[in-house]
């Protein structure tokens, strides 16, 4: 099978138990059993080539440009970790359809749990970093999910977070250090990181990406000082902790350690970090285990204990630690498993996992008893026991290990470990099912379903087999060293065995276990001691840490972010000046290159007409009227300026939307207060005239040497000038640009046009269907309103003037594609002949004879434009390429078409649309309720021609009209 | 001529960063406005001043100005139409729903979350 569907397995199998969960109990397990039972089978098929000497290879490009490819390889150490995930899995599977209660909704959990699997199953198989890291930081997603299964509990959630946070910070750290490797070694593919061991170790790079990488894999198995998260992740129920913390999760540092033990390992820093992390966590572990009384407590620092362990075999850097530590990684993953289900197994049917309610379970549960004691005694390092070997290696290999200060001092250490280790594997049997049967258990324990046992039972079958013959463990042992150490160094020659002679090592176990047994006989007064010394509690100390950054986060939001938009205004103004002069003062410059052209008379006018209207502006601003008709003035000059520098369509397209902005802000104004009021101090003034000053001046000086130099590269327009008629059948270059070149830009300002042209339809729609309706039809208006609102001349002037209008437009959109005009111009004209109906005759009268709702002419130019777009794709070409053609008609001349002019259809009837929607929305609310809408143009108050007819419109409203 | 463009730049920047740090919204919204003038004249500008020379082909005239900046304004100026009117149904929204314009919010009490 394919490592591609090994690894797409479970994730898909991750969909079924989650849509099965009404089938039941059974359907649901069965099926997550049989995914994880195909995958196994999948990978196992594999084997045979593997055994050949292959690396089994599945390949696919993914993400070629940034060497993200979707590469898989199983060589001997990804076999051996897929191979314990998806075995441990499927005894995790059939342990969990026992122990979930009918409460517990199966389908998520199995949901989860496969995702899970299916994250590991890919760290392990992953030829490409990048692809690794992707499954990495899905595994610790995934056992989020599966910590905080109970959401119920807050313990549960809270060991969730912290995992998430430590793992999560972890697995950051170790994308920078990926990326670190992988431009060393010019790839992200493993199979050829592996080979570059050289290079990578001489890089001045490697130990920022050994110390981050190592961060990923110390904080993910749980290695000091990340050591605490993993017992807070015990609030998990059992099979997941059995699952994540025996096999998998907390395996996956270990792994990567393994994995990238060819090219990091073997330097000082490798094996001072390593291996002094390695250590001081498996005491430190094997230490606090003896004190803890929950049994998953005890069973979570063990874990951290034995990690530790691992971690020092990997530092060490010789081939003999590397074999060790393979080794203790399969002992130590069938024991655990085992140990975490009979602890799952006394919680479930005693309902305490507190030791000091239990004690003298032996008779009580005689199958869990035979189970636990084996598991735990290879736990304790005892001969006959799978564990008793690994750790043998582990204290041999630690007699050759010389870390700071004196020889003794890491055997010593190791041995101290030791015995603590013996000694809480000793009281886990001890004071759980040794001493006098107890009358008050939570529930009276007995044994559990099969279903239970049967799983943890046949790990510990696997314990007793390896440990009584460790001959037939050995050549996978070997087989998987080989692929650790990757050809760096021989595998070694030392066999597997019980019996070693009177080597150091027997002497040190023989310690551990005489002074753990000498321990836990004194355990009482030892605890009482343990209870009084004063210790850091790390959950405490992992809080305050977060809650400090989380204040520093809320401080610093809510000063930031206090609702004075002047304020963030003012800062975004300040900042943009400072990063622009430091630039500027940094920046080296040629000196300028251009002349400055002469200056023209009428030019020099237009500028003081513009300076005056300005100044003016800034001064008169709270005279809103005021400040409209001035910005008018400022409107204008600038458009003037634009045909002036040879920019006719946009002087065209800037007079016209000044128009129709003036308008808009007029219809505004009509609901807005006519003055703005003085509130700013004098001193507050200052502060924003000089912040306005420093933009003002910024802008200025970057200008002025922007102009009078020439650009830094050759433009790109060269190319549209030269291209505009040959390719683009136009000679009005800017419209070219606008249809054609850059077609897909126009294409999207459009839709954003007509998308704020919907947003001011949709709030003014809100406005008039809330409580503001009722004000605004009650409305007294704040001025006196005109005699007559219709007035005559204007009524007759601009329905004369309708036809002329719109022929214009229609006169400037044809010529667009070879004089200035086009699209945006005529629509924004047409809009204006439309606009002025609306003013001189009135809303109703305008809406009445409306054909067409706006939104439909919006849509309709939308569609228009995109459709011309997607009409080339029949001639084999791309989105939006233009095609254009000459014809003639007798008698008329010959006349060009172009699908360009199609396009610029859309362009016009979108914009038509956008601003007439909006203008329309804005005097919609307008509309007053004592004033009826007038069907009639040309009306005229009478109430202005004499109070007697005045006072009959009152009494008899509407009759007027 | 450069001198007069870039200072008629730089004064409209002042006026509108001016005006947007007012206190009441419709000096902003007008504030905002002259930014936009400014902002497109620097973008056009930014092709280099040319007199004369506007980018409509025509046989036998081979020095034409930078087109590319023009088509760049020209979709900008009629977008900040849009913009402009999407703040001001905002603007006004907030008056008519409060019968307040003021840009902040207001300070909050001591005490309060």
């Amino acid at each position: 099978m394919s490592l591609f569907l090994v690894v797409a397995l479970p994730f898909l199998g991750a969909l079924l138990p989650g849509l099965l969960n009404g089938a039941g109990r059974k359907v649901c397990a069965g099926t997550t059993f049989a995914v994880t039972l195909t995958a196994l089978i999948g990978l196992l098929s594999n084997l045979p080539a593997l055994l050949n000497g292959e690396v089994v290879q599945a390949r696919v490009d993914w993400l070629p440009g940034l060497g993200m490819n979707m590469n898989l390889m199983m060589d001997g150490l990804g076999a051996f970790f897929a191979c314990l995930i998806l075995g441990i899995g499927l005894l995790i599977i059939a342990y969990a359809r026992s122990y979930l209660s009918r409460n517990d909704n199966m389908g998520e959990f199995f949901t989860y749990l496969l995702l899970f699997q299916g994250a590991m199953v890919g760290i392990v198989l992953s030829d490409n970093i990048l692809v690794l890291l992707v499954f990495w930081e899905l595994t610790s997603l995934s056992s989020f999910l599966l910590i905080g299964y109970w959401k119920h509990l807050p313990e549960g959630r809270q060991g969730a977070r912290m995992a998430l946070t430590v793992t999560g910070m972890g697995g950051l750290a170790m994308i920078g250090g990926m990326l670190i490797l992988g431009n060393i070694a010019g790839s992200y593919d493993l199979s050829v990181i592996l080979t570059q061991r050289e290079a990578i170790q001489a890089d001045p790079l490697y130990v920022p990406a050994l110390v981050l990488i190592l961060l990923g894999c110390f904080t993910k198995s749980a290695q000091f000082p990340f050591h605490f998260w993993l017992p807070h992740a015990m609030a998990a129920p059992t099979p997941v902790s059995a699952y994540l913390h025996s096999a998998t999760m907390v395996k996956a540092g270990i792994f990567l350690m393994a994995r990238m033990w060819p090219v990091l390992s073997g330097t000082p820093e490798w094996f001072y970090l390593v291996t002094t992390a390695g250590l001081v966590t498996m005491v430190l572990g094997a230490v606090i285990g003896l004190f803890k009384h929950d049994l998953k407590a005890l069973l979570a620092f063990s874990t951290v204990s034995h990690l530790g362990l691992i971690t020092m075999l990997l530092g060490t850097g010789t081939a003999f630690g590397a074999m060790a530590a393979v080794f203790h990684i399969l002992n130590h993953a069938t024991f655990k498993a085992a140990l975490f289900m009979s602890a799952g197994i006394i919680d479930h049917e005693a309902h305490t996992r507190d030791i000091r309610r239990l004690g003298g379970l032996r008779h009580l549960m005689p199958v869990t008893f035979v189970i636990a004691t084996i598991a735990a005694l290879s736990m304790a390092g005892i001969p006959f026991f799978n564990g008793f070997l690994s750790k043998e290696m582990w204290l041999e290999e630690t007699t050759h290990t010389y870390l700071f200060g004196p020889e003794w001092l890491v055997p010593a250490l190791a041995t101290f470990g030791a015995v603590f280790s013996a000694a809480y594997s000793f009281r886990y049997i001890g004071h759980v099912f040794l001493g006098e049967e107890r009358h008050d258990y939570p529930a009276h324990p007995h044994d559990p379903p099969a279903g239970m046992w049967l799983p943890p039972a046949f790990l510990t079958v696997l314990v007793v087999v390896i440990g009584v013959a460790p001959l037939l463990a050995q050549p996978a042992v070997k087989f998987v060293t080989a692929a650790v150490l990757g050809g760096v160094e021989e595998v070694p020659g030392a066999y597997l065995a019980i019996w070693h002679g009177f080597t150091p090592a027997l002497f040190m176990s023989v310690i551990a276990v005489v002074g753990g047994l000498v321990l836990l006989a004194l355990f009482t007064p030892l605890l009482k001691l343990w209870d009084a010394a004063p210790r850091p509690e790390a959950k405490t100390i992992f809080e305050a840490i977060v809650e400090a950054f989380a204040r520093l986060a809320r401080d610093t939001t809510q000063t930031l972010h206090n609702g004075a938009f002047t304020q963030y205004a003012g800062i975004l103004a300040l900042t943009i000046v400072a990063a622009g002069s430091h630039a500027w003062l940094t920046g080296s410059d040629a000196g300028p290159a251009r002349d400055a052209s002469p200056v023209n008379i009428i030019a020099a006018l237009g500028w003081l007409a513009l300076i005056l209207a300005t100044a003016f502006l800034v001064i008169k601003h709270r005279n809103r009227l005021l400040a409209l008709i001035l910005m008018g003035i400022v409107g204008t000059v600038v458009s003037v300026g634009f045909a002036f520098f040879s920019a006719p369509d946009l002087a065209m397209t800037q007079i016209s939307v000044e128009v129709v902005t003036i308008i808009l802000l007029l219809l505004a104004l009509n609901f807005l207060p006519d003055t703005t009021p003085s509130e700013s101090s004098l001193g507050k003034k200052l502060r924003d005239g000089i912040i306005a000053l420093a933009g003002g001046a910024a802008t200025f000086v970057f200008s002025y040497h922007l102009l009078l130099r020439e650009a830094v590269t050759t433009p790109i327009s060269e190319y549209h000038l030269e291209n505009s008629y040959k390719g683009g059948g136009g000679t009005n270059v800017v419209n070219v640009i606008l249809v054609d070149f850059r077609g897909f830009d126009t294409y999207g300002e459009i839709i954003v046009l007509g998308i704020a042209a919907l947003v001011i339809f949709a709030l003014t729609e809100t406005l008039l269907g809330g409580p503001v309706r009722a004000r605004l039809l009650n409305r007294v208006p704040d001025k006196p309103l005109a005699g007559d609102r219709h007035p005559l001349m204007m009524v007759v002037l601009t329905r004369v003037m309708m036809p002329v209008v719109l022929m214009v437009a229609v006169y400037i959109f044809l010529r667009g594609h070879n004089e200035p005009g086009g699209g945006f111009i005529a629509g924004l004209v047409a809009a204006i002949a439309v606009v002025m109906q609306y003013m001189a005759s009135g809303f109703a009268w305008a809406t009445e004879r409306q054909r067409y709702p706006y939104h439909g002419i919006i849509g309709a130019g939308v569609l228009v434009a995109g459709l011309t777009g997607i009409g080339a794709w029949f001639t084999g070409h791309e989105f939006l390429t233009s095609s254009f053609g000459y014809f003639r008609i007798p008698p008329m001349e010959e006349f060009e078409l172009a699908s360009a002019a199609a396009f610029d259809l859309g362009v016009f009837l979108a914009v038509l649309g956008a601003v007439m929607l909006s203008l329309e929305s804005f005097s919609r609310l307008a509309r007053r309720a004592h004033v009826e809408d007038s069907e009639y143009a040309m009306d005229i108050d009478p109430s202005r021609e004499d109070d007697a007819a005045a006072t009959a419109t009152a009494l008899n409203p509407g009759k007027e009209g | 001529m450069e001198f007069l463009v870039a200072s008629a730049i730089g004064l409209l920047t002042a006026a509108g960063i001016y005006l947007v740090l007012r206190l009441r919204t419709f000096p902003v919204i007008i504030g905002t406005s002259l930014l936009t003038y400014a902002v497109n004249v620097f973008l056009f500008a930014s092709g280099r001043l040319t007199v004369g020379a506007p980018p409509i082909l025509r046989a036998g005239v081979d020095s034409y100005t930078d087109p590319l900046p023009q088509a760049l304004v020209l979709t900008a100026i009629v977008i900040s139409f849009g913009m402009t009117a999407v703040v001001v149904v905002i603007a006004l929204g907030a008056y008519l729903g409060s019968d307040d314009d003021h840009v902040n919010d207001a300070p909050e009490e001591e005490g309060t979350p």
